[in-house]
């Protein structure tokens, strides 16, 4: 009675939250602005995996992120609501990765961890909306896929029964182990940290993170090794480096345009009596309503 | 070889889905530029219409029809092994798929089982060439995938130079659905299920459904009233938005911003990620005009915006725009369309 559990998250900008000096004055995301948050249906993942360690015995839950240093603090927000621990795949030959070569990255990351039984992620993340990386990254482990998971109704150490939303209903399916799920907004909301995990947990971090502080936590990592976040490298994930970053994406940016309004000639009316009652007449006499 | 393929969604009224016809009259459209056919693929059971005499009209040359009971309801694995046989066999160029609960599902896979590139929500699809400097080299004819991007605040133009098939995802209501030709005629050809799907296909077993009939449908509308997150400030900004649509004989819509915010159902939500609307008379109330917004209700014939911003972006492309408190104003409108129609 033991299950396997990684959770995929990603550190997104907080796109939900635009606010005026979120662009540069060249018309460039100023990410500086933006503030990087865990992806909120990421979130869902999680809790849908501490659901499943609450309920099935000596389940384990690893959460598995891509990104730059600063995404360690995805693991350790992990960490503190009770994730047993958790990798960050960092390198510069992934940057620039599309949905195709992210989910190459994220399935040799999965791959090193052995054998898994579930891999939960969220439907999408909120800066590209694609929800492609969830199905990608189940063909490339071969696993069967459940997306849009919203509650799960029964688990054991072999197999898992989800509710699935659609866009006018629910499904209920049931699925053997490995398979991959993604899970919506409409699943329960993540747990709150946990003060004691928090206070286990607080110094967790990766080696470059301590570099870039520049700690020296050899001691540290040596006496409490569950505070070492796990790093890996392409080479680490056994990567082959054409598939990764720019080279790996078949999809190619070939152009990209500020949005420049073109005003229409439009009619100022004022909002008056006398202008609004115009403005119904106008509409009624060339049949638009009424 | 070369042709120009549609994911032809069967819907739970086992009905081809509109979004699959509005694939097929853009997809006859970008085979005419390349000279190429249009195939269908429909994977499914029965289907409660004749499948030639729907899909012939709109330009398709063949039909591949994939038909076995257990192909509905559907189900990830099959309808990804038939899809990215028949694909790869028959040497695709482009693949579209409406991007619904469905298509969402099973683009991606087929997409990394083909190593192919894939672009979710597009907003145009054209055909045109691309320059690779790097490489000194030049592609003919690729497709143009274009979206919106990062916050809405760019248009980004995707291509695939180098796999195939290109594929996209495009929203219900982004094309327009045109019949090409009435008279048009291809042919059928049954897919011969057992050859393109193994036992394992099937391990995830669809215990129960419950599907509701769609209740919301502002994309028929002609008359759409939009709130936006500018309606939150307010006490039920949605309610005053709600009458105005009930006195016009219109519908709600609402931008994302006013859906995450939970002022409204997500059905409603028109945009990139929502609906796409065309309705004779579209009203924005308390919206920004995002771009990914704007994507979903630009080709309203007529724009109404009223805003207390007059630098909103919505403005830019209304026919009349008014300025000030949409919470005064609605209930003007509402007294001065009752009084002109008595």
């Amino acid at each position: 009675m033991s299950l396997k559990i990684v959770v995929l998250a990603k550190q997104v900008p907080d796109t939900r939250n635009v606010g005026k000096d979120a662009m540069t004055e060249e018309g460039t995301v100023n990410r500086a602005a933006l503030p990087a948050i865990f992806n909120p249906e990421d979130l869902n993942a999680l809790e849908m995996a501490l659901h499943i360690k609450d309920t099935v015995p000596q389940t384990e839950v690893y959460v598995l992120t891509m990104g730059p240093v600063r995404a360690g603090e995805i693991i350790r927000q992990s960490l503190y609501r009770g994730a047993d621990g958790g990798y960050v795949i960092s390198d510069r030959k992934v940057a620039g990765s599309d949905t195709l070569a992210t989910s190459y990255t994220i399935s040799q990351g999965v791959k090193k961890l052995g054998k898994v039984d579930l891999v939960l992620a969220g439907r999408q993340a909120i800066d590209g909306d694609t929800a492609q990386v969830g199905p990608q990254t189940a063909e490339k482990l071969e696993m069967p896929q459940i997306t849009y998971a919203e509650e799960v109704l029964y688990v054991d150490d072999k197999k898992i029964r989800i509710k699935r939303r659609l866009e006018r209903g629910v499904e209920e399916v049931e699925c053997a182990y490995p398979c991959m799920v993604t899970v919506g907004s409409s699943a329960p909301e993540c747990r709150y940290a946990i003060a004691k995990q928090v206070m286990k947990y607080k110094n967790a971090m990766t080696e470059a993170e301590a570099a870039e502080m520049n700690l020296d936590c050899t001691e540290m990592f040596a006496k409490k090794p569950y505070l070492k976040i796990g790093l890996w490298n392409a080479a680490d994930i056994e990567a082959e480096d054409s598939r990764l970053g720019l080279s790996g994406s078949p999809t190619k940016v070939k152009k990209i345009e500020n949005v420049v309004l073109t005003a229409k000639e439009s009619v100022n009316v004022e909002a008056t009596e006398e202008g609004l009652d115009n403005l119904v007449k106008e509409l009624i006499a060339s049949h638009i309503i009424g | 070889m070369n042709n120009i393929f549609v994911y032809c969604e069967v819907t739970e009224e086992c009905v081809i889905a509109d979004v699959s016809l509005e694939l097929l009259s853009k997809a006859r459209k970008l085979a005419d530029e390349l000279n190429c056919q249009v195939e269908a693929i429909v994977v499914g059971n029965e289907v409660k219409v004749d499948l030639e005499a729907t899909l012939y009209p709109y330009g398709v040359d063949i039909i591949n029809y994939a038909k076995d009971e257990r192909l509905f309801p559907y189900t990830t694995l099959p309808h990804f092994s038939i899809v990215t046989k028949l694909l790869k066999e028959k040497e695709a160029q482009i693949c579209l798929f409406g991007a619904t609960c469905v298509g969402r599902d099973l683009a991606p896979r087929v997409s990394s089982f083909l190593k192919c590139g894939l672009t979710a929500d597009c907003t145009s699809l054209e055909i045109g060439e691309h320059e690779d400097k790097k490489a000194g080299k030049v592609y003919e004819k690729l497709l143009y995938q274009i979206r919106p991007a990062f916050g809405g605040n760019i248009i980004a133009t995707i291509v695939n130079p180098e796999t195939r098939p290109q594929m996209a995802t495009v929203r219900e209501g982004v094309m327009k659905k045109e019949i090409y030709n009435a008279n048009h005629k291809g042919q059928l050809e049954m897919v011969n299920v057992n050859n393109y799907v193994t036992e394992s296909d099937f391990c995830v077993k669809v215990l129960s459904r419950e599907i509701e009939e769609q209740k919301i449908n502002i994309k028929g509308a002609q008359i759409v009233v939009i709130g936006g997150y500018g309606m939150a400030g307010g006490k039920d900004g949605f309610k005053l938005i709600h009458e105005l649509a009930d006195v016009l004989g219109g519908e709600v819509g609402a931008t994302r911003a006013a859906v995450d915010a939970g002022m409204t159902e997500h059905e409603r939500q028109v945009g990139q990620t929502g609906v796409t609307i065309r309705p004779k008379l579209c009203i924005a109330c308390g919206v920004s005009g995002a771009v990914q917004h704007r994507a979903g209700m630009e080709q309203s014939s007529k724009i109404i915006s009223i805003n207390t911003d007059s630098n909103a972006p919505i403005n830019a492309i209304a026919d009349y725009t008014i300025i000030g408190d949409a919470f005064e104003i609605i209930p003007q409108l509402i007294k001065h369309y009752k009084n002109n129609t008595k």
